[in-house]
């Protein structure tokens, strides 16, 4: 088990690595380094301009000596640059370049500076997480509960309508994608178009004070296409389950039908839902870029869009370091977990 | 022109009816739930003349309650399609003039399930869907829009104004506002009302569902035919280039696919050539396909293995390098006589295959897993067959099911990566109709005009929702045999 663990966590590792990597020659394209350099200098740069404004910055260096320096594994550069003035890597905004330390990247802790929002990455990455968390937490709250019993009931008497019903509805959920659920949220609920104006139509004022009238809207379109496929899953296991020998046995001895379902069955009903939920994850943080937007609620998908769109590079990689582990980690538990889960598996 | 109402004079008879029949439905479903948890199973009971019978009971009460008052939905939902046709003109408001609209598309659904219906016997898979009703409503949603997406594109039919034209006057007017005279289009009304730059919506709609029609299923096949070429040696030759792949599937799976596309689609990536480079590599796969799929049949004939193969190779050879070739970009080599297209939204498609790729992968990778250990695997390697032919000829024939499962599923997926795209305005240009960017534009101004913003959502929803039930419809009868 150690073993297993320890060789998830290299592959992980690596895989991290090669990710970020990717991002870093992304971000990093000439077309990209000449927009950052006119939306941070001057719009109507001339070339040369362009090329010594990155040249004095250290943008010009070879990509993998950037990418060193970046990780930390190689000591930051300091450049006399063109202009006179000497810039260094790990001089920040008000430390002069005598005084900067020699390495400063991720493994330092030091995840860089923010162009576009003009404060280190490591604070915006963790408020804005901080608030992705709260609406992620409430997402699970309602999403797992719900898509269990959904599963559970439907899984429980395969074939009947109950069953066929309760299908439909995680199908229809598994079909409806956050921008149409949110877009018609919205205006069924928070415009007078239908008469029924009982929730806010954005989230921003739920950043500090979060409320039953401005949070619920976000959550329910998050939780609700992630619902169906857990819910199918669920469903998928429990027939499963049902059609076993021991719960034959249970119906023969004349147990109750609930109690079959509470006590026998649902343990081991629950072991594969707990893997997808586990790997729903990823598909939430798409979600979470888009309910965030559509609402304006600015947590780490919304910063994720505003690094994108302005090419602000250390603070895409920042964010894209976190989600990559986020799903690795994701993946990672749920392995673990399965095992942990299922007695009958064992890994080598 | 007066404005349109909703249903117009066929609403005073329909309306109520509809209002009862649905509140019907939804009191006798609530029933039906609740009494189905607590309802003891259903037992049989002799009767003394010798035929058995379910007792009912409250739960029996409410399933057919509830089959009842569907059959009464579905029933007025019919008459709301079909009465308008011979009503004139605006009388039957705006569902009656757009159900007049999709008159073609009605016609040919008709037409369609008629014939499948008549001869499903002899129609393999296909026709057994129709032994299905979740899969024939699916199928029909799909085929509604399909059909729509035909007469848009081909014949030019059923939208009544031009998308791009706008009227002065009529910006983000409701639905059924009449158009200022003069203006060309088919009829004197905005059906759908206007959008935030006063152009048709209902027209928009319509002719989204072009795009939609003829960009996913093609992305999709583009997806499978890379997944398959290569999920099919990882799975059965295993070992180092098993491990490789798999990692590089991994890789791509493990990128939050809204990062991918805010890095892959921007203009300052298309000016870098990445996408013609990756459109490159990504679209040869169907030839390698098809190149193996007939060398490894035919290889034993060289005579009729050339005669095949040389125009197939030499047809998808044309069609790769008029695809790949885009005037302006990195790779823009062919004379323009031979350039049969330019794709204008190339990233979008290459982008849209390189997301679904890696899954397509696995899946076919885990098929091939299983099939490769079955006896005719063995019989046809004892036969001498090349490695190929066993997986092209033995294995993925017996993939298919599953397969072509997961395609309808895949295509409903890829139409809302389309409109996750579209969404975020990338790649896509803001005058596109197609509905992701309907959709983002009219969610902007949605909490004071949500009408906008509704019909391409509906749209989109319908058609994911059709693939999805046809998916588990043809799941279920392929389960059965």
């Amino acid at each position: 088990m150690g073993l297993f663990i320890l060789r998830r966590l290299g592959v992980m590792l690596l895989t991290a690595l090669c990710l970020t990597f990717i991002v870093f020659w992304l971000t990093n394209l000439a077309p990209n380094l000449e927009k950052l350099a006119k939306t941070q200098g001057n719009a109507r740069m001339s070339d040369d301009a362009v090329v010594s404004w990155l040249d004095n910055r250290g943008y010009s260096q070879a990509l993998p000596v950037k990418y060193g320096q970046w990780l930390g594994v190689l000591p930051g550069y300091v450049i006399e640059g063109s202009d006179g003035e000497t810039r260094a890597r790990c001089a920040g905004p008000g430390v002069a370049v005598e005084d900067a330390s020699t390495f400063c990247g991720i493994l330092q802790g030091d995840w860089g500076y923010s162009t576009v929002f003009k404060d280190e990455v490591g604070t915006i990455v963790a408020t804005r997480l901080g608030l992705t968390g709260k609406l992620m937490f409430w997402v699970m709250v309602v999403m797992v509960p719900g898509a269990l019993i959904l599963g559970v009931l439907a899984g429980m008497r395969e074939g009947s309508r109950t069953d066929r019903s309760l299908s439909t509805v995680s199908i229809v959920s598994t079909a409806t994608p956050e921008y149409v659920s949110g877009v018609v949220f919205i205006s069924v609920f928070a415009t007078a178009t239908f008469g029924m104006q009982w929730f806010k139509g954005t989230a921003t004022s739920a950043m500090e004070d979060a409320t039953f009238e401005n949070f619920f809207l976000p959550v329910i379109t998050i939780a609700l296409y992630g619902m169906g496929y857990i819910a199918r899953m669920t469903r998928a296991s429990m027939t499963e389950v049902m059609t076993a020998q021991y719960i034959r046995t249970a119906r023969l001895k004349g147990v109750s039908f609930p109690k079959i379902v509470l006590k026998h069955a649902l343990r081991n009903a629950l072991i594969a839902p707990f893997t997808v939920i586990m790997l729903q994850f990823p598909w939430l943080l798409n979600g979470v870029v888009i309910v965030e937007t559509l609402f304006n609620y600015k947590g780490f998908g919304w910063v994720l869009v505003q690094a994108a769109g302005n090419n602000d590079i250390e603070l895409l990689l920042g964010v894209s370091i976190v989600s990559v582990f986020v799903v690795l980690i994701t993946q990672l538990i749920s392995d673990i977990g399965y095992v942990f889960l299922n007695p009958r598996i064992r890994i080598s | 022109m007066e404005a349109l109402t909703w249903t117009g004079s066929l609403g005073t008879i329909l309306n109520p009816a509809l209002m009862v029949l649905l509140a019907l439905l939804a009191v006798a479903i609530v029933a039906q739930l609740i009494l189905g948890f607590f309802a003891p199973a259903q037992t049989l009971q002799s009767n003394p003349d010798g035929t058995i019978a379910a007792t009912t009971g409250p739960l029996g009460l409410a399933e057919t309650g509830v089959k009842y008052a569907f059959l009464g939905v579905l029933a007025i939902v019919v008459a709301y399609i079909v009465v308008p046709q011979v009503m004139p003109y605006g009388s039957a408001g705006i569902v009656g003039e757009v159900s007049k609209r999709f008159l073609p598309v009605w016609v040919s659904l008709i037409a369609l399930f008629t014939l499948s219906i008549v001869y499903k016997r002899k129609l393999g898979l296909y026709g057994k869907l129709f032994d299905s009703t979740v899969g024939m409503i699916g199928f029909g949603l799909v085929m509604f829009w399909v059909f729509t997406a035909l007469f848009v594109g081909m014949f030019d039919m059923i939208a009544t104004h031009d998308y791009l034209s706008q009227v002065s006057g009529l910006k983000n007017k409701g639905p059924g506002v009449p158009v200022p005279e003069g203006t060309t289009g088919a009829i004197p009304h905005y059906l759908l009302g206007g959008d935030n730059l006063a152009r048709d919506i209902f027209s928009r709609v319509v002719q989204g569902s072009v795009f939609v029609i003829a960009i996913a299923p093609l992305a999709t096949i583009f997806a499978f035919m890379v997944g398959i070429t290569l999920g099919l040696p990882a799975g059965f030759y295993g070992g180092k280039l098993d491990t490789f792949l798999s990692f590089v599937a991994n890789l791509i799976l493990a990128f939050p696919v809204i990062l991918l596309f805010y890095l892959l689609v921007t203009p300052e990536i298309v000016e870098t050539g990445i996408p013609s480079y990756m459109a490159a590599f990504l679209f040869i796969f169907p030839l390698i396909f098809f190149g193996v799929l007939l060398n490894s049949r035919y290889y034993t004939q060289p005579a009729k293995r050339n005669a095949i193969l040389i125009p197939v190779l030499g047809i998808l050879g044309w069609l790769y390098l008029s695809v790949i070739n885009q005037k302006g970009t990195v790779i823009d080599f062919l004379p323009a006589w031979m350039d049969l297209f330019d794709i204008s939204i190339l990233v979008v498609f290459v982008s849209v295959v390189f997301v679904n790729a890696p899954t397509v992968f696995r899946i076919v990778r885990g098929l091939t897993l299983d099939l490769r250990t079955r006896d005719y695997v063995a019989a046809a390697q004892t036969r001498g067959e090349g490695a190929w032919y066993i997986m092209l000829w033995e294995i993925l024939p017996n993939a298919r099911g599953p397969l072509i499962v997961d395609f309808c599923l895949r295509i409903g997926y890829t139409t809302i990566l389309l409109g996750t795209l579209g969404f975020f305005g990338l790649g896509l240009s803001s005058e596109s109709p197609d509905w992701g960017s309907t959709i983002n534009e009219g969610r902007k101004l949605l909490l004071i005009f949500a009408h906008p913003a509704l019909p391409p959502a509906a749209a989109l929803l319908s058609l994911v929702l059709g693939l999805n039930l046809l998916a588990d419809g043809l799941r279920e009868e392929s389960l059965k045999d």
